[in-house]
Parts: C-alpha cells; sequence; structure tokens
C-alpha cells in the first residue's frame, strides 16, 4: 500500500456501524492470542476427543466390526450417557483453555494503562467486555457445542429420524450446557484478570480457584456436616446442572434450582467485580 | 455505514479568527470525590484554537479533561463541549475527539501499525482505510521507520509520539493533549511542540493542552485557562495580551526635553517620564516609527526600544498569588 501523504488529513468518509465495533476488539484480541504456538497447539488438542467420539460413533454402527469383535450391537450405545461424557471431557479441556487464553485478554490492558485509550472514543464499557469475552465465547464455542453438535448430527445421519426424534433435547442440551460453561468460565476469567494485572498470575489463579472451591465445600461438609459447602464448589454446581440437563441418574446433594442460582449469583459477583474494575481510570476517593 | 459525528459549525465569528460556536462551556461544573471537591463550579466559555489548560500539580487539570471525556461524571453544573452536552451527548462527543492521555498507555505486544489501525477502526473507519490512515499517522509523527516495531520497544518519546498518531488517526475536530511533553528530552519537546503548533495552523482541528510547563502553553496556544485548587484562577487570552503588548513600549533616551514628551502627548499617547527611561501607551495608529521621527527632530538620542513582555509566567504568577 503506498502512502502518499505525509501530513495530517482530516476523515469524513463513511464509518462502521457502532454496533459492530465490539467486533474490532474481538478480531484483534484473537489474532494476538494465536500467537502463541503453544495455544494453537492445545487448540488442536481439544479436537482429538471429539474426532475419537466420531470413531466410535462410526464404530458403533459399524455391523461388521461389532460383528468381528463378537459383540451385540447393543453393548456400544449412543445416547444421553455418550453425550455427558463427551461434554465432561470437553468441559475440563475448556476450564484448561480458558486459563490459558482468558487472562491475556485483559491484564494486558491494564498493566499498561490503555484503557483510557479505548474509552475516549465512542465504545463503551460492557462493549469492551463484550468484545473480549467473545473472544473465550467463541473459542470455547469451537471445542464444546459445536463438535457436540456435529456428532449429534452424525449420530442422527446414521440411526435414522425415529432416534433422532426422541433424542432431539439432546441437541438441545450440548448446547445450553455448553453456553452455561462458557459464560462462567469467560466471567470468571475475564474478571481475575481484571483484578491480577500479571497474566501468569492471573491464569494460575484460574486454575487454583476452581480446586480450592471444591477442598473448602469438602471441608466445610465435614467439619460442620453439612451440604452446604457445595455452593463454595463450582464445578459441582455445574456438573449438578449439566446432570439435571443430560438426565443422567447421579445423585446430588445440592438441588437443580439452587445450583442454578448459585451459578447465576457467581456470574454476578464476576460481572460486578469486572465493571468495577473496567474503567479508564481509578477514582481514588 | 453511517456518517461520522455531527458537523461543526466553524465560521469565524470574532475578529482574532476565533469559531463562533465555543469549543468548551462550562456552567458551574463541580466534581467530587469522596469528600474531596476536586472541581468546584467552573464556568466559562472557551473559543480559542488552541486552549492551554494551567495550573500546579493537583489543580484539576487532568481531572477537567478527564470530565470532558466522560469518564468523571459531574456531581454538580453541566459542561458541553461543540455544544454538546457531556451528560447527553457522551458518545458523539468521543466520536468528535483525539485524547492522548498523560500516562503511559499502549499495548505492549503490538507493532505501531496495528495499534493505532485498531484504535482507528475502534473510533469507526473501516478495516482498509484505518490501515491506511496508521500509516499516514505514523509517518506523520515521524515514527515511519519504526513503525513495525513493537510498542513495548520504544523508548519514552517514541511512546509519545505513538499515543499522539492514535488519537489524530481517526481525523478528530478537537485533539486533547494531556502532558504531551512529559519526560521528553529538549529536543524530543521542541519536536512535539511544533507538531502541535502545526496541527493548529492547518485549522483542521481544535486543541485543548494541559500542562504545567509554561512555556509549552505559550509556545501553542492562544487562549489559557488557569486552574488552582479545581477553581478557575485566571483566564487569559493570549493573543489579545500579545496585541496590548504591543503597544504598551518602554524607551532609554538621552538629551529629551520637555518638547519631546509634548509632542509625544500630541500624537495622543500616554507617557510617564522617570530620569532617562520613558515608558507610554501608543494611541491607536501610531507606530514606533513616528517616536524615531519625533527623536530625529528633537534630536533625542534613543538607546533601547523595548515592548512589554508580560510572559505567561508573569500572568501565572499573579493568577497564583492573587
Amino acid at each position: 500500500m503506498a502512502v502518499y501523504r505525509r501530513n495530517y488529513r482530516p476523515y469524513s468518509g463513511a464509518q462502521t456501524p457502532e454496533w459492530s465495533r465490539f467486533l474490532v476488539l474481538f478480531r484483534y484480541s484473537r489474532r494476538n492470542l494465536f500467537r502463541s504456538r503453544f495455544l494453537t497447539g492445545f487448540f488442536v488438542l481439544c479436537f482429538f476427543w471429539p474426532i475419537a467420539c466420531m470413531v466410535w460413533i462410526y464404530l458403533a454402527h459399524s455391523a461388521s466390526f461389532l460383528a468381528k469383535l463378537g459383540l451385540p450391537p447393543e453393548l456400544i450405545s449412543i445416547d444421553n450417557k455418550f453425550f455427558f461424557l463427551y461434554m465432561t471431557v470437553q468441559g475440563v479441556l475448556s476450564f484448561f483453555m480458558t486459563a490459558f487464553a482468558g487472562p491475556g485478554l485483559i491484564s494486558p490492558d491494564l498493566a499498561n494503562g490503555s484503557l483510557p485509550l479505548y474509552f475516549c472514543r465512542p465504545f463503551s464499557r460492557a462493549e469492551y467486555v463484550l468484545g473480549k469475552s467473545s473472544v473465550l465465547g467463541i473459542l470455547l464455542s469451537q471445542i464444546t457445542w459445536i463438535p457436540g453438535v456435529i456428532l449429534f448430527i452424525i449420530q442422527a445421519s446414521f440411526a435414522g429420524a425415529s432416534w433422532t426424534r426422541d433424542n432431539l433435547w439432546i441437541a438441545g442440551s450440548l448446547a445450553l450446557s455448553s453456553l452455561i460453561l462458557i459464560a462462567i468460565l469467560s466471567l470468571l476469567s475475564t474478571a481475575l484478570s481484571a483484578w491480577v494485572k500479571w497474566r501468569i498470575v492471573a491464569g494460575a489463579l484460574l486454575v487454583a480457584v476452581v480446586p480450592f472451591g471444591a477442598g473448602l465445600a469438602e471441608a466445610i461438609n465435614a467439619v460442620l456436616r453439612i451440604d452446604a459447602g457445595h455452593f463454595f464448589d463450582l464445578r459441582y454446581l455445574v456438573a449438578t446442572v449439566w446432570t439435571n440437563l443430560f438426565l443422567v441418574d447421579n445423585e446430588r446433594a445440592v438441588s437443580v434450582g439452587q445450583a442454578w442460582i448459585a451459578i447465576l449469583v457467581y456470574g454476578s459477583i464476576c460481572l460486578w467485580l469486572l465493571m468495577r474494575k473496567i474503567r479508564a481510570y481509578e477514582v481514588i476517593r | 455505514m453511517t456518517q461520522p459525528g455531527a458537523p461543526v459549525s466553524e465560521s469565524s465569528g470574532s475578529p482574532t479568527g476565533a469559531p463562533s460556536v465555543p469549543l468548551i462551556e462550562l456552567n458551574g461544573l463541580t466534581v467530587r470525590f469522596g469528600n474531596r471537591d476536586i472541581l468546584h463550579g467552573l464556568t466559562a466559555s472557551l473559543r480559542g484554537r488552541a486552549i492551554g489548560l494551567l495550573g500546579p500539580n493537583g489543580a484539576g487539570k487532568s481531572t477537567l479533561i478527564n470530565t470532558l471525556l466522560g469518564f468523571y461524571k459531574p456531581t454538580g453544573g453541566s459542561a458541553k463541549v461543540f455544544g454538546q452536552d457531556i451528560g447527553t451527548n457522551l458518545r458523539n462527543i468521543r466520536s468528535l475527539v483525539g485524547y492522548m492521555p498523560e500516562n503511559d498507555a499502549f499495548i505492549s505486544k503490538m507493532n505501531a501499525v496495528s495499534f493505532v489501525q485498531m484504535m482507528g477502526e475502534l473510533s469507526g473507519l473501516p478495516s482498509r482505510v484505518a490501515l491506511e490512515r496508521a500509516h499516514e499517522a505514523l509517518f506523520y509523527v515521524g515514527l515511519a521507520e519504526a513503525r513495525y516495531r513493537q510498542l513495548g520497544t520504544y523508548s519514552l518519546g517514541m511512546k509519545q509520539l505513538a499515543k499522539l498518531a492514535q488519537a489524530i488517526v481517526h481525523g478528530p475536530k478537537l485533539l486533547i493533549l494531556d502532558e504531551p511533553t512529559n519526560g521528553l528530552d529538549p529536543s524530543a519537546r521542541q519536536r512535539m511542540v511544533r507538531m502541535v503548533r502545526e496541527i493548529r495552523d492547518s485549522r483542521e482541528m481544535r486543541i485543548v493542552l494541559c500542562s504545567h510547563l509554561l512555556r509549552d502553553v505559550e509556545d501553542t496556544c492562544d487562549e489559557v485557562l488557569i486552574l488552582k485548587q479545581g477553581q478557575i484562577a485566571h483566564y487569559s487570552d493570549l493573543d489579545e495580551e500579545r496585541r496590548s503588548n504591543k503597544r504598551f513600549v518602554e524607551l532609554e533616551i538621552y538629551g529629551a526635553n520637555g518638547d519631546f514628551t509634548a509632542a509625544i502627548e500630541k500624537l495622543g499617547c500616554e507617557c510617564a517620564v522617570t530620569a532617562n527611561r520613558m515608558k507610554m501607551v501608543l494611541a491607536d495608529g501610531v507606530e514606533t516609527r513616528d517616536i524615531f521621527r519625533i527623536a530625529a527632530e528633537q534630536q533625542v538620542r534613543i538607546r533601547r526600544l523595548n515592548f512589554r513582555r508580560d510572559t505567561l509566567e508573569d500572568i501565572f504568577l499573579k493568577a497564583m498569588e492573587s
């Protein structure tokens, strides 16, 4: 591209629609993220399990393969438990992906004091958070519900219309369970990275906070002989909602409604922490 | 695609060439943090092409800028930029403004082109246009050779220039510069001041320059608002001051008698003589060559002729003492 002017000139051309500005942040943040070879490698690794599941679905419908092994066709069944297992593995991978990718989104802006540069433009704090969170949202979607729905479509194409009709709710459960996970992980990691300016520390904190919550929950339950400690265990709360969504039999100490409310409370706290910190300048009273 | 923010009338409405639309109007603007009043009932109407905000540290200069940009909410009063209220039209105002903050503000893992392009896109420029203008802005501020280097590797002076580039990339109508020469060595400072003057003289955008360095403001601004403890200590139209200074002449004379003074007063000038010194205020239409002519006629020797230089420092010190 030729730079033909070297003096200042005003701009009077067309502008992009205001609603689309958060996508600018998404585009640049995503590009920065994938500069890391480690993250790119891990992202690729996240597709191994969906590919394995795909092969499993194919084999489950391959009569010759089953006959060769001497197994009855009903032994390998593709049902809600199969998709629950798929989501559990991808959920763990999503957690680590968030720990690697999430803190790098906001903490550099805070460390370098670049927030005033964003907010002196026609660009709000909500758009900033949306732009940064959408990076994680898209990234985690690519490894959770999108491959999950593809697996469902493959299974539906093998199993036929009657199976699809009876199990269509599984596709909904895949999408909803993924959205819960994506929302809470995105909020948690962006909130932590907003409060901890060092990227590595923010990542380590995210990795620590979930097991710490689980440990704290066990300690409270054991010492006080109650079940309320589970409210501190985010992993347990998400699992409670998931087991309900996939209709997997599993006795839980916390009811589904309580788990939903607790997740919403955690999400709101993260959002509050985020909005307190994401400002052009901090006001020192 | 939409058209950029509302156009601003730039018609000249005053003999000094100052635009008729006030750039900034403050009506009892008060900003309070906790129990502390940072800005206390500021009222002013600023119309200059380049306005300097002066004051000692903690006077409220940066707070005023940050309030105009909507970073802080006023606790009382109101303010308008280009006639638009900061409480209701903040987004419009921001689309007309380019801001260069005082502190370090950059993204260390980005090169200057990407950084300035992204800031342009966030201001509403389409991607291709933003890229083209990012290159132009970096050429303009003098970072052409270093524009593909990561910002984290830049020197302080280069970071200041990169901040200036991001502030002008989208072609704002108002450029707000918060301590632009902070931490610069003398040659870099001169370059920055020259650039600000060039921008001012291009008449494409108006400037608000916030500084505690009197020299920077004197070199670049035509209007000055001096703040002290969150209040307006003094407002000065520097152009007007410069013009009136030109009328105030101080002479060192030898061989003068009463006739010389009478002849000068006949021209309509006010005079005061003490020993060999004579101070006078030139009447309209009287030029210094008229003084020299009379001196030659009266055989009076003029050893020295000085125009009064009531510098910004004098104005500032008076404002601080008041």
